[in-house]
């Protein structure tokens, strides 16, 4: 029987990696594809915890995660599309026009 | 047997999403991506998800990925030699202490709370895809249907926004 905490402490680590790859990546869509792996980290403790409780609401909210994830992925993906057709360059720290 | 699976899916996942966040080609950062969003689901499996397993292949793996990948190769992004942030050393040192500290805690903790009633003989009684069905169709059927909304407005959204602003310019023209 694996323990619970062995599940959370792999989303942890996941969750971590995720947060230092919006943190150091210069490029937008890698930021995004770290912030997949945030969601994911979050999707893993949920059906852990949904599992080790004897509760079907971790995996509802899962769902409800997936979901999201998907709004979250075709807006971002589409304000990529807009701002390289302006012909700025798709790295996060040159993407200043809102900076006052 | 079980920890041995536990054991292989959790090493890969997280060796995935070292190598989503460090390799420098974004297609290849998008292949790291796809290993990762595969190992999760089989942790799903190991914890009785079927239903979530089969969403997350079909949607995660399916659907979001490819449309990355789609995206990134109709841009053709010329990757700079300099692909991390420039206080990437500041950042390493204080976050890898965090995630210590954290990992310290959550292993320590007990982890216990009121059971629910889906244990997993009731639940592989008729599926888990039967077990979700009927609870988020009696008590989650608000939610679900602010997704929906949501999602309604995520591609309205997505369209508005990448849809080509020719039409604006030809009618500032005339």
């Amino acid at each position: 029987m694996i323990p619970l905490s062995a599940y959370v402490a792999v989303s942890a680590v996941l969750f971590a990696t995720g947060l230092l790859g919006v943190l150091i990546r210069r490029n937008f869509i890698i930021v995004l594809m770290s912030v997949e792996i945030m969601l994911n980290a979050a999707t893993i403790n949920l059906v852990a915890f949904s599992h080790y409780l004897d509760s079907m609401q971790g995996q509802i909210v899962a769902l409800f995660i997936i979901a999201i994830a998907a709004g979250e992925a075709a807006i971002g993906l589409a304000i990529i599309i807009v701002v390289f057709r302006g012909k700025i360059s798709t790295n996060v720290d040159e993407m200043n026009l809102l900076k006052w | 047997m079980a920890f041995v699976f536990f054991a292989y899916f959790a090493v890969v996942s997280i060796v995935a999403g070292i190598l989503t966040v460090s390799l420098k080609h974004p297609v290849q950062c998008g292949l790291a991506l796809l290993a990762l969003l595969l190992h999760v689901s089989g942790l799903f499996i190991m914890l009785n998800a079927e239903f979530l397993w089969a969403v997350q292949v079909i949607v995660y793996a399916g659907a979001i990925l490819v449309l990355y990948l789609f995206v990134l190769m109709l841009l053709n992004l010329k990757t700079d030699d300099r692909y991390f942030h420039a206080k990437t050393p500041y950042l390493l040192a204080p976050a890898a202490i965090g995630l210590l500290y954290l990992l310290f805690l959550l292993v320590r903790s007990p982890f216990s709370g009121a059971k629910g009633d889906a244990s997993t003989a009731a639940i592989l009684q008729n599926g888990d895809a039967h077990a979700i069905g009927i609870k988020m169709f009696s008590e989650y059927l608000l939610q679900f249907e602010i997704i929906g909304v949501f999602l309604t407005g995520a591609i309205v959204g997505a369209i508005v926004l990448a849809k080509a602003p020719k039409s604006i310019q030809t009618r500032r023209d005339v």
